[in-house]
């Protein structure tokens, strides 16, 4: 009998880890997408989570949404990532400043 | 009872290799214990008896999303050392983000509100039951436009990062408009002037 809120928390602690993830790591382009990837893990948990306790599918089809828009994301974001690197030689995102005001 | 141990070893594997990704030497370690943190949600998905999902997830992402990401890792020739400056700086900062997120969180989804008294669990499936018939049932009726638009969000991405690290052309042939424009009609044709012949 495991309760809800068990993987509500194992989602909630996720999503705080990849949020600091964000913050701490403030040079390498790579790490910051890859917490972005984690965070939307904790969310598409939350999801199933609730469709399995509710039995709904309608949190499921959110999913299969959710991965669909994520790998498209990861795909441009790192084709991104290497024209950048390509120009600038560098991921690091402190020297990405050219459009400083 | 086998239930409840089998969530606990997962859930601690998924926070565990989390707080690696975020903490890890390397990048390309990072990657990896991203794929560790992918194979413990979908243990926790398939507990959850969304089998369809915890395997589109493995398939998806270790098979595909995490290659790629394996391969831009390896690509690019990195720095290791630059990377890692100002991780202690930032440390303390992001430790008291995470802590106040997780507290606020914990507050609002802790056992009081969504414990087994509000939301008893579901009773399991039959045997027969099927996953992907259900999610089928649904996807291809109910939700067949937005099916239809992840399908053309997904050709949009192809054409997107095909296009944007496309360099061109090295050796197959190709046509230059601007040449083609600009080509006088004395480039292709030359006059010659000469006697016309008599039939032999």
């Amino acid at each position: 009998m495991i309760p809800l809120s068990n993987y509500l928390i194992v989602a909630a602690i996720v999503f705080g880890l990849s949020l600091a993830g964000i913050i701490i790591n403030r040079k390498n382009i790579i790490i910051l997408l890859m917490c972005i990837e984690l965070m939307l893990l904790a969310v598409n948990i939350n999801f199933v989570a609730f469709s399995s306790y509710l039995r709904d599918n309608t949190g499921e089809v959110f999913v299969f949404f959710i991965l669909t828009v994520a790998a498209a994301e990861a795909a441009i974001g790192l084709a991104i990532l290497m024209v950048l690197f390509r120009k600038r030689e560098t991921i690091n995102v402190e020297e990405i400043d050219s459009l400083k005001g | 009872m086998i239930e409840q141990i089998i969530f606990y070893v997962f859930a601690t594997i998924l926070v565990v290799a989390g707080a690696m990704v975020v903490t890890a030497k390397s990048p390309i370690r990072s990657a990896l214990f991203l794929v560790l943190a992918f194979f413990a949600t979908a243990a926790l998905w398939i507990l959850l008896e969304s089998e369809f999902l915890a395997l589109i997830l493995v398939l998806v992402y270790v098979g595909a999303v995490m290659t790629l990401f394996l391969f831009v890792v390896m690509m690019l020739n990195l720095d290791r050392i630059a990377l890692r400056e100002g991780f202690v700086r930032y440390l303390p900062f992001g430790l008291i983000v995470i802590a106040l997120i997780v507290a606020f969180m914990l507050m609002v989804i802790g056992p009081r509100q969504f414990g087994l008294a509000h939301y008893a669990n579901p009773a399991n499936h039959p045997a027969n039951y099927s996953n992907i018939r259900e999610l089928g049932l649904v996807l291809y009726t109910q939700y067949a436009y937005p099916f239809i638009l992840a399908g053309a969000l997904l050709l949009v991405a192809i054409i997107a990062a095909i296009s944007l690290t496309f360099r061109g052309p090295r050796d197959s042939k190709t046509q230059k408009p601007n040449k083609q424009i600009l080509v006088k009609r004395a480039d292709r044709i030359r006059i010659v002037k000469m006697p016309s012949e008599k039939k032999q």
